[in-house]
């Protein structure tokens, strides 16, 4: 039986992973993955607990994340798609005009 | 007696015609809409002077106006006495001047507004002459002030007549500043604004004291000078006279109706209605016998010397209400109130005619160019003649009877002062005689003087102002004969008419005095007409030398007392300087800008300094997001 504290250690690590490429990277695409690896993180730690304290309300959760991650996703290329075609470019440092 | 109610809402239903379809639809018609109205009110008006003659009066509330806590005022009417002589005089000579106006306006392109302006003023004076009380008042008050700003200022685009609107305003509001606070002193004094109780109240109050700016004040004579201030400057007494002079710039059936029979007496009728206040303090009526007197010498005397028409008139005018307040102040509120009545006529009449000279003159209003027009205009000559005879006090004519009980009782009266008014009034009785004639025998005798252009243009003025000409006239001659005193075996109607509104003084002297009083003030109407005719039919060439002679007094008279001038060195220019330097230099600029401006200009530059963190980077935001978070998250942790 694997203990707890290395599912959650596995989710804190894809999770620092998540945020360390959101933080570095500069492909608007990279830095996409990134999210959705943080979201994943916390998918795994919510099952986890859910599965350590035999209750399911933490399994119901991870599908409503999973469905609104695959509604992010879907908008969130599409706004990039259209990102991309407007600046032939995935960079976003050169996406800096939204700025006071 | 609720038909009553036609008398003010007709002329009002007429302006509303006027103003809102006057332009698109009624146009060169509108005359008819103003005509109709206002004489629908005059046949009101006289069915209301029977039901009051034969002794129903009526107060009643038609509609509640403002409740505030214990301060109540309707929109209420009192119909007695002195309301339906008021009644009567106003619509008589609101509808003559309305015919007039439709032949003189003819042709004028703001035809639908003038009328308009005329009923809305009908309609004000109505309201103020029907009021139940002093608010009431004060709006129709208000209401005729308005619309005397407007038609003095009718000729918009000509510069003297907009400053001469704005003057009349600018120095009425000095008197109605008194008058408002006069009516604030009555609200708190009794509890409310309504006559009735007012006036019954009053008699208690007649010993009280207030403390008024750190003095101890007889409560009743500051109210009384208080209300006085209203009449001063509505009736253009002394010292707020300098607004009426130049009210003429107003179209002439403007002066008639406004500027000589209606409104400016509306003072009068002010100090008479409120007799039982004035009647409480021998301070407040010798200060409006004294007033008036003052005042009718001194507007008299530069009518001596003026030279323009109207202007003569004007002086007249102001130099008659005089006469009316020196009636008020030695309690012969009867004989203002006559005087009133029968001056409306005349007045409104030598008004109407100067305006048909004007027209035949095509705007001349220099009597040095005029001269001869007898033969041209003989309607115009004969009516003027009889109103000029009508002012001058020749007996039988109604400015007779009334300037003739105004000076008997005046003569009569107990207090010394009456005697010291009485000569007073006589001799500008004589003044009056002279200017008058002065101006008859200039414009209408000798030989013309202007340019043979105007000689060719003299014609007799249209029907349409030649008959209400001859209206007035009747009334000019006839309106007396409700006033024939007892001595001339007359019933003196209009004394016991007006006496249970404003009592009845009684004349303390014999007959033989009272024959004395009569016959001085015919003898100085009369030698006034003389002088007149002696110095400009007989001896032409004396005025000019009597000119010459006493150049300093022609001056100062010529340039009517330098009041005007006083007043531009002690109030206007002190005025603009203080407008120009203080507040538009330090309150404007210093004070007000510096907040206006300050305000946004603060808020800028905290903002411009705030939207540098807005750099646009994705990359800051995740990062300052993420520290964020880290903080939250080690505080929760660590505390």
């Amino acid at each position: 039986m694997v203990p707890l504290n290395w599912y959650l250690m596995l989710s804190a690590v894809v999770f620092s992973i998540g945020v360390f490429g959101f933080l570095t990277r500069r492909n608007i695409i990279i830095m996409f993955m990134s999210l959705e690896l943080m979201l994943n993180a916390v998918n795994i730690s919510l099952v986890s607990f859910s599965h350590y304290l035999q209750d399911m309300r933490g399994v119901i959760l991870v599908f409503f994340i999973v469905t609104v991650a695959a509604a992010e996703a879907a908008i969130g290329l599409a706004i990039i798609i259209a990102l991309f075609r407007n600046k032939t470019t995935a960079n976003v440092d050169e996406m800096n005009e939204m700025k006071g | 007696m609720q038909y009553y109610l036609l008398i003010p809402f007709l002329p009002f239903a007429a302006f509303l015609i006027n103003i809102l379809f006057g332009r698109g639809f009624i146009k060169d018609k509108a005359h008819w809409v103003a005509i109709m109205a206002v004489a629908g009110s005059w046949v009101v008006s006289v069915a209301t002077l029977v039901d009051v003659m034969s002794g129903r009066t009526l107060n009643e509330d038609l509609y509640t106006w403002i409740l505030s806590g214990g301060f109540k005022v309707s929109v209420g009417f009192l119909i007695d006495q002195l309301t339906t002589v008021m009644l009567i005089v106003v619509t008589t000579c609101s509808t003559l001047i309305h015919i007039y106006s439709a032949g003189y306006m003819h042709g004028d392109k703001g035809y639908y507004r003038f009328f308009s302006y005329l009923s809305l003023f009908t309609f004000c004076m109505l309201m103020l002459v029907m009021a139940n009380n002093f608010l009431q008042l004060y709006f129709g008050w208000e209401g005729v002030g308005l619309c005397s700003y407007f038609l003095i200022g009718y000729y918009f685009n000509k510069k003297s007549a907009s400053d001469a609107g704005k003057k009349a305003f600018i120095v009425n509001r000095f008197g109605d500043f008194g008058f408002g606070i006069g009516i604030i002193m009555i609200f708190l004094t009794f509890g409310t604004v309504y006559y009735a109780p007012v006036f019954s109240q009053a008699g208690a109050f007649a010993t009280k004291t207030v403390n008024f700016l750190g003095y101890d004040v007889h409560l009743m004579t500051l109210v009384a000078l208080l209300l006085f201030c209203g009449s001063v400057g509505k009736s253009a007494q002394m010292p707020l006279h300098v607004w009426l002079p130049d009210a003429m710039e107003g179209p002439t059936p403007v002066s008639a109706l406004i500027h000589a029979a209606t409104m400016v007496t509306a003072g009068v009728f002010l100090v008479a209605r409120c007799n039982p206040i004035f009647s409480l303090s021998e301070t407040a009526l010798t200060v409006v016998a004294l007033t008036g007197a003052i005042t009718s010498l001194f507007a008299a005397t530069i009518g001596l010397v003026q030279n323009d028409l109207k202007r003569i008139i004007a002086y007249s005018t102001v130099s008659q209400l005089g006469y009316m307040f020196l009636a008020c102040g030695v309690g012969a509120y009867t004989a203002g109130i006559f005087h009133l009545y029968t001056h409306a006529f005349f007045k409104a009449l030598l008004f109407l005619c100067a305006g048909s000279v004007m027209h035949a003159m095509a705007g001349e209003l220099d009597i040095q160019k005029m001269g001869g027009l007898k033969k041209h205009m003989p309607v115009t000559y004969l009516t003027m003649l009889i109103a000029s005879f009508s002012i001058a006090g020749v007996p039988g004519l109604a400015g007779f009877f009334s300037k003739d009980e105004i000076l008997w009782l005046a003569y009569s009266n107990p207090n010394p002062a009456g005697k010291v008014v009485w000569l007073i009034g006589t001799f500008v009785a004589f003044l009056t005689a002279f200017y008058s004639f002065r101006l008859i025998f200039l414009t209408f005798h000798g030989t013309f003087r202007g340019t043979h252009e105007q000689e060719h243009h003299l014609h007799e003025s249209p029907k349409s102002m030649t008959v209400p000409l001859m209206l007035l006239c009747v009334g000019a001659v006839a309106s007396g004969w409700v006033g024939i005193p007892h001595l001339l075996g007359g019933g003196a109607h209009f004394t016991e008419f007006m006496k249970p509104v404003l009592g009845h003084p009684e004349g303390h002297g014999t007959h033989a005095e009272e024959w004395m009083v009569m016959a001085v003030s015919v003898a100085v109407g009369f030698s006034g007409i003389g002088l007149a005719y002696y110095m400009y039919m007989v001896r032409k060439e004396l005025p000019a030398k009597l000119a010459a002679q006493f150049s300093g007094v022609y001056k100062v008279l010529f340039n009517k007392y330098y009041v005007d001038e006083l007043y531009s060195f002690i109030l206007i220019r002190p005025t603009i300087w203080i407008a120009k330097n203080v507040l538009i230099g330090i309150t404007d600029a210093k004070i007000i800008e510096a907040i206006v401006n300050g305000v946004p200009a603060a808020i800028g530059g905290f903002s411009s300094q705030l939207r540098k963190i807005q750099t646009g980077f994705l990359h800051h935001y995740a990062t300052i997001m993420a520290a964020g978070i880290l903080i939250i998250v080690a505080w929760m942790l660590l505390r």
